[in-house]
C-alpha cells in the first residue's frame, strides 16, 4: 500500500502495523502528529495502548514499566522533551529493556525553535543520560525510512534487549512523501524469561532494576553491557554510499541533510568535481571502518550537519588524520541548500583546506 | 474465663532487638537477651510462660521473626492435628 | 521447642508469610517498612495472587523491596513509581499492580506522577510510607517533615516560613475523582497493624473492580533519622505525627459512588 504521508504519521502508522502494544507520549512540536494519529487510529485498529502522559518524564517511565513486561513499547518526542527523558533512558539502558524512542529534533539549546535541527547527535550517540550506556541510534533520511525503521528498531531492540533511538528531525516529521507500508502484523506475546508479568510457580520472582550497590556487581553489569555494545558494533552497522566509487571528495551527512548533500554532489559533478556522499544510517554503531576505507582514494571530506559540528568528531576519528575533514553547518532550524553546500566545498578546495 | 495458652518461637538470628515486641506484649512474656546474636544484636527471648498466643508481638515485629502458637479448644467429636515446627511430624488424634 | 509442648499448644496462629522472602531485611531495627512489607506479603498470600501481582519499588530505603516481597517487581527511578505502575497496568490490565513509595519519592520528586496517576484513576494500588524524613540519604528534611521537626537539612527545626508546610498529599489525592479508596493507617501497634492489613487487602481487592486508584498512606517511624530508640520513635510518632496526620479512612468507595 502506497500512501502520501507526513513523516510523523508514517511513524505512527508503522508502529500500528508492526503490532506495537503501547505508546506513551506528551505533545511537543514538531512531532505532535504522532500522538494525534495514534489517538485517532491505533486503538481501534490493533488495541494498542495510547496514553498521553503528564510529562515526558512520566512518559519514559511508563515505557520503562511497560517494556519490562516484554511488550512492544515506544514513545516519541522532540529535543527538549527528549532531554527530560534522559534519566529514564539511562535506567532503561541499564535494566536492558527493549523499546523505541523517536526524537523528531528541533533547534536548541533551551526551548530553542520548532524548526528542524540535528543538534541532539551528541545526546543520542554519546549518551545524554548518566553512566556508560549506548542506545542503538538510527537516522532515517526519507519518510519511507521513518516507516521501515520502526520495524527495524523493534527487531534490534528485542534482539539486543536495548533501547533504540530513531533520530530524525522536524523537517522529515512534517514533510509529505510517498511511503509504501509493510503488511499489518499481529500483536504478539513473546515468550521471554526476564519479564515482570506475574510470577508463575515454575520460576522465582523476576525483578527489573538498575541498582547494584556492590561495586564488583556494578562493574560486572557494566562489562556485560560493554560486551553487548561491542556485539552491536560488530553486527549492526548500517550506511549508504552514493557516488563514492570514483569520488575525489566525500560529503558525510546523516538524515535529511544527506539528501541535500546528494543534490550538492550532483551539482558538483556537473562542474567536474567528483563528489560522493557517505550517509551513516546507524549513528551508534558508527561506520568508522567504512569511512576509513575511503581515505586512500579521496582528497578530503566535507561534513555537513544541521548543528555546530557534532558527527564530525566521529568522522575525524574514522579517518585517523589521513585526510582533511572540514565542516559546513547551519543552526537554529535553518536547513542548508545544495548551492551553499557546494559553495562551501569549493571554498575549502580553493583555500587548500581540502 | 481462663486465659488461653500460647507460645512463641523467635528466630533469634533474624531478630534486631528493636524491643517493639516487648512493648507490645500485654503479658510481659518477652525480654531482651543478655548475649548478642551473630549480627551483634541483643535479641528477644521468651521469659514467662504466661503467653496467651495473642500475636501482638508478631504483628508489630518488623522482621517477621516470631511464630505464634495457641491452644485451641476443640469440641469432642473434632479431630486435632498436631504438627511440629518444621512440619515433618503430623499426628492426628481423637480428643 | 519440644514436640511434647507443641502437642498442647498446637495451632500455629501466626507465621511469616510465604511471599515474604526468607532473608534478613536491611532496614534499621524497629523500622515500620518491615511490617508494611509483611502485610503486603500476607495479603498477597491470602488472596492467592502471587502469580498475578507486580510490584514497583521506589528509590529510598525501600528500594530493595524486590528482595523481600517475592512477586515480580520493577524498580523505578526516584519519584516515578506510579508512572512505572501505570505503564505495567496499562499493558497488563488483568494483573494486580502496586507501587510502594516513601514520602520523598511520592510527595516531593514524584508529586506530579502521583497526582496524575490518581487523577487518571489508574487501577493500581499506591502504598505510601510516610515517616517524615529522608531515611536512606541520612535524615534530611522531607515534604512531610513536621513544623519545627529537626532533620539534617533543617537542623534548627522546620521553619515553615522558609521551608513550607508538611504536605498532606493523601488528603490532596482524595479530592481527585480518579481515586476510589484513600486511607491513612499506621503499623506501630497491634490494632493498627490489623487495620492496615485490612486496608491493604481492600486496596488489592478493589483493583478487580476497575474503579480507580487506591491510595494507602502508612504513617511510620524512622528511629535512625529521628535519632530515637525504636520504641521511643513509635511513641513520638503517636504523639506528634498522628496529630498532624490523623489515622482513618479519607475516602471510601461509597463516597465515590454517592
Amino acid at each position: 500500500m502506497i500512501k502520501l504521508m507526513k513523516g510523523n504519521e508514517a511513524l505512527a502508522e508503522a508502529a500500528i502495523r508492526v503490532g506495537a502494544d503501547a505508546y506513551f507520549g506528551y505533545p511537543i512540536t514538531p512531532q505532535s502528529e504522532v500522538l494525534e494519529y495514534l489517538a485517532r487510529e491505533a486503538e481501534q485498529k490493533t488495541g494498542m495502548v495510547v496514553l498521553q502522559a503528564e510529562s515526558e518524564v512520566a512518559a519514559i517511565n511508563m515505557v520503562y514499566g511497560a517494556a519490562g513486561t516484554g511488550k512492544k513499547v515506544w514513545t516519541s518526542s522532540s529535543s527538549p522533551g527528549v532531554s527530560l527523558m534522559q534519566e529514564g533512558i539511562s535506567y532503561i539502558a541499564s535494566a536492558e529493556l527493549p523499546c523505541l524512542i523517536v526524537n523528531v529534533q528541533r533547534g536548541g539549546p533551551g526551548l530553542g525553535t520548532i524548526q528542524p535541527a540535528q543538534s541532539d547527535y551528541f545526546q543520542s550517540v554519546k549518551g545524554g543520560g548518566h553512566g556508560d550506556y549506548r542506545m542503538i541510534v538510527l537516522a532515517p533520511a526519507t519518510v519511507q525510512e521513518m516507516s521501515d525503521f520502526v520495524k527495524l528498531s523493534f527487531e534490534l531492540a528485542f534482539k539486543y534487549r536495548n533501547p533504540v533511538m530513531m533520530l530524525t528531525d522536524g523537517a522529515l516529521g512534517q514533510m509529505m512523501e510517498k511511503v509504501e507500508f509493510f503488511e499489518q502484523q499481529e500483536r504478539e506475546t513473546l515468550d521471554l524469561d526476564w519479564t515482570t508479568v506475574g510470577k508463575p510457580p515454575t520460576r522465582s520472582h523476576n525483578f527489573i532494576t538498575s541498582l547494584h550497590i556492590k561495586p564488583d556487581k556494578m562493574e560486572e553489569v557494566n562489562i556485560h553491557l560493554q560486551k553487548k555494545y561491542k556485539l552491536i558494533e560488530e553486527n549492526e552497522i548500517r550506511y549508504e554510499e552514493i557516488m563514492c566509487e570514483d569520488a575525489d571528495y566525500i560529503i558525510t551527512a546523516f538524515g535529511l541533510v544527506a539528501r541535500i548533500c546528494t543534490k550538492a554532489a550532483e551539482l558538483a559533478r556537473e562542474k567536474g568535481i567528483k563528489v560522493g556522499v557517505f550517509r551513516p544510517i546507524s549513528l551508534f554503531p558508527f561506520p568508522y571502518e567504512q569511512i576509513k576505507s575511503h581515505t586512500g582514494k579521496i582528497k578530503g571530506i566535507l561534513d555537513v550537519e544541521m548543528n555546530a559540528g557534532q558527527m564530525i568528531e566521529d568522522v575525524k576519528l574514522s579517518v585517523e588524520g589521513k585526510v582533511p575533514v572540514e565542516f559546513h553547518g547551519r543552526m537554529g532550524g535553518i536547513v542548508p541548500t545544495p548551492d551553499e553546500i557546494l559553495e562551501a566545498l569549493e571554498k575549502y578546495i580553493a583555500g587548500g583546506k581540502l | 474465663m481462663a486465659k488461653a495458652k500460647g507460645n512463641i518461637i523467635i528466630d533469634i538470628e533474624k531478630c534486631k532487638g528493636c524491643e517493639i515486641c516487648m512493648d507490645a506484649c500485654p503479658e510481659d512474656v518477652i525480654a531482651m537477651s543478655k548475649e548478642v546474636n551473630n549480627k551483634g544484636y541483643l535479641y528477644a527471648v521468651k521469659i514467662e510462660d504466661s503467653c496467651t498466643g495473642c500475636t501482638n508481638c508478631a504483628l508489630v515485629c518488623p522482621d517477621a521473626v516470631i511464630t505464634v502458637y495457641r491452644e485451641v479448644k476443640k469440641k469432642k467429636e473434632q479431630v486435632a492435628k498436631i504438627t511440629n515446627v518444621t512440619g515433618n511430624i503430623t499426628v492426628t488424634v481423637d480428643k | 521447642m519440644s514436640v511434647e509442648s507443641l502437642e498442647k499448644i498446637d495451632t500455629k496462629v501466626f507465621e511469616r508469610p510465604t511471599t515474604l522472602i526468607d532473608t534478613e531485611m536491611h532496614y534499621c531495627p524497629g523500622c515500620g517498612h518491615g511490617v508494611a512489607h509483611r502485610l503486603i506479603a500476607e495479603v498477597i498470600d491470602e488472596l492467592g495472587i502471587v502469580e498475578d501481582t507486580i510490584g514497583v519499588a521506589p528509590v529510598g530505603c525501600s528500594v530493595f523491596a524486590y528482595n523481600y516481597i517475592g512477586v515480580d517487581f520493577s524498580q523505578a527511578a526516584h519519584g516515578r513509581a506510579s508512572a512505572v505502575a501505570t505503564g505495567i497496568k496499562r499493558v497488563l490490565p488483568e494483573k494486580y499492580v502496586f507501587s510502594y513509595q516513601g514520602d520523598g519519592d511520592l510527595a516531593a520528586i514524584g508529586t506530579g506522577e502521583t497526582i496524575h496517576t490518581c487523577n487518571r484513576g489508574e487501577n493500581v494500588l499506591i502504598i505510601f510510607i510516610n515517616n517524615g524524613i529522608y531515611g536512606m540519604t541520612g535524615g534530611q528534611m522531607a515534604p512531610t517533615t513536621l513544623p519545627s521537626m529537626k532533620s539534617t537539612t533543617s537542623p534548627f527545626g522546620r521553619d515553615t516560613k522558609s521551608m513550607g508546610f508538611p504536605l498532606k498529599i493523601t488528603e490532596l489525592v482524595a479530592q481527585l475523582p480518579g481515586t476510589y479508596y484513600v486511607t491513612r493507617q499506621s503499623v506501630h501497634k497491634p490494632l493498627n497493624v490489623r487495620r492496615a492489613k485490612k486496608a491493604i487487602q481492600k486496596g488489592f481487592e478493589y483493583q478487580k473492580l476497575n474503579k480507580g486508584t487506591c491510595f494507602i498512606e502508612i504513617v511510620s517511624n524512622c528511629n535512625s533519622g529521628w535519632k530515637m530508640s525504636p520504641v521511643e520513635s513509635n511513641k513520638w510518632m503517636d504523639e506528634h505525627m498522628l496529630a498532624y496526620y490523623p489515622l482513618g479512612d479519607i475516602k471510601l468507595p461509597n463516597d465515590t459512588e454517592a
